[in-house]
This record gives C-alpha cells, structure tokens and sequence, in this order.
C-alpha cells in the first residue's frame, strides 16, 4: 500500500491537488511562480555574466543552482508545498526536473542504496531523458546530412 | 552593489512573462488532459528539442533569456543545440555525443543532488 501511495506523490502530486480547484487560479498560479523561478535563474545568470563567465557556462551554473536549490526544497518537504500551490509553475522548469529525480531518491531509500536510491531515482527523470536524448541523436543524424 | 544597478529590469521581466507563460501552457495541459507529470516532462522536452532544432527556440531565448532556458522546452533546445554543434565538429559521433554534452551539468548535478539528499533526507510516510 505504502509503495502504491509514495509512487503516486510524486507522479500525481499536481494531479493530488483539489480536482474543483478553478483552472484560471491554477494558470494565475503556475504563472507567477513559474515566472519567479524563471526570474531567479535570470539574475543568477546576470550575475555569473558580471562575473565575466562565458553564456553557456552561465546557463550551466543556472541550471546547476536551481536543481541544487530544488533537491534542497525537496528534501526539506518543502517543494511539495509549493508543488501543490503551483502546479505547472514548478514542475515545467528545471526544478521540476530535479524534483523528479530527488523525491523518489528520497521515498525508496528503504529499499536500499542501489536498487531503491540509485534505480527508483529515474523513475520519471528516465523517460525524460530517454525521450530527449534519443530525439537530440535523431536530430544530429539529420544535421549530418546538412552540415 | 555595481551589480544590482546592472540589471536590465526589461529583460527580467520579459524573462518573468515568457516564464511564466510556458508554465501556463503546461498547467493547462495538466487541467484539460489526465496526462501524468511524467508525460508532460517528456511532451516538454521532446517539444524543447524539435523547436531547437528547427531554430525556432534560439529566438525565443534571445527574447527571454532564462525566462526560455530554465523550463523544460530550453532543457530539450539545448541537448538539440548541442547536438548541431557538434556534429560540425565530429561528424555522426557528434550526434551521439553532443546533447548529453551540452546538458551533462544539469544532469549530473541532479543525480549527485538527489543521491545526496536521499542519504540526509527521512521519507515521509503519506497521511492520506
């Protein structure tokens, strides 16, 4: 039953939230903290441009706060809080990514270290990476054709 | 703070609007279709790589900035952006090598991140 419960929490913790819950509230919501999230990757990345870092070493250092910032939240319980609030606002940036990978690292360490941590780890974050990466190599097969 | 007074505030806000849009995109998904997160991950993603590879992405992101880079869809732009580049360099080993390369920070940072987290974090028994 546990099992059931835990794997739902974080597959469907935008699903969980109150199903009459009006769907302008939920965009008004998922705006605005998907804007926010957006916002604080932007001045993390005028920062490191100030600090004379190259654009895409920026865009790596943004991408590496915020999941960092997202495990933090997640591990703190905190990130499902905001999940709950912000629906899509969260999860469609990179934290969501990062909280795809962290929740279930943390719910399955009770079946161990390798095949519960590091197996259960991408139970979302897997079919993402599978679907992007795969999709990147067909493109770069494509572009051979044109370079 | 020289920095503070070096913010363009347009170019956040513009980061703030485009943001926060394609997080509306994405609730709306999540409102009008049963589609779990995880599909909705790999729809943003895969729609991320197809829009970067035709080219079309690269301008949104001169527009918004981190307001196109930090969701998903910039996450998928960026494995196809690294993935044209460099085949330019390596030929066809660059289509196998060039995505994985271009995000392997943000990848490995969220498995180190999530490994750490798990050996300090407790996981919460559901009350439902």
């Amino acid at each position: 039953m546990k099992k059931i419960e835990t794997k739902q929490e974080y597959l469907d913790y935008v699903d969980q939230k109150s199903p009459n819950s009006p769907i302008l509230k939920n965009c008004f919501n998922a705006f605005w903290v998907g804007g926010l999230i957006c916002s604080i990757g932007q001045i993390i990345f005028d920062f490191c441009k100030y600090k004379g870092f190259d654009d895409t070493s920026c865009s790596t250092i943004v991408s590496i706060i915020l999941i960092g910032l997202a495990a933090l939240l997640t591990a703190l319980n905190i990130f499902n809080k905001i999940g709950k609030f912000a629906g899509a606002g969260s999860l469609v940036p990179i934290t969501g990514f990062a909280n795809s990978i962290v929740s279930p690292a943390i719910e399955y360490k009770s079946e161990g270290y390798v095949m519960g941590v590091g197996g259960k780890m991408f139970t979302v974050a897997g079919p993402v990476l599978v679907y992007g990466i795969s999709t990147s190599i067909i493109v770069g097969i494509i572009a051979t054709f044109f370079v | 703070m020289e920095f503070i007074q070096s913010i363009d505030w347009m170019q956040l806000l513009r980061c703030f609007v485009v943001g926060g849009i394609i997080c509306i995109i994405g609730q709306i998904l999540i409102d009008k279709t049963k589609l779990t997160s995880a599909r909705i991950l790999v729809i943003f993603v895969t729609t991320g790589v197809i829009l970067g590879a035709l080219g079309i992405y690269k301008y949104i992101i001169d527009f918004a900035g981190c307001g196109a880079t930090v969701p998903l869809l910039g996450f998928g732009a960026n494995l196809a952006k690294g993935a044209i580049t460099e085949v330019q360099t390596s030929g066809l080993l660059g289509a196998f090598i060039g995505g994985v390369k271009a995000s392997a920070g943000g990848i490995a940072a969220a498995i180190f991140f999530g490994y750490i987290a798990s050996l300090i974090a407790k996981p919460k028994i559901k009350k439902q």
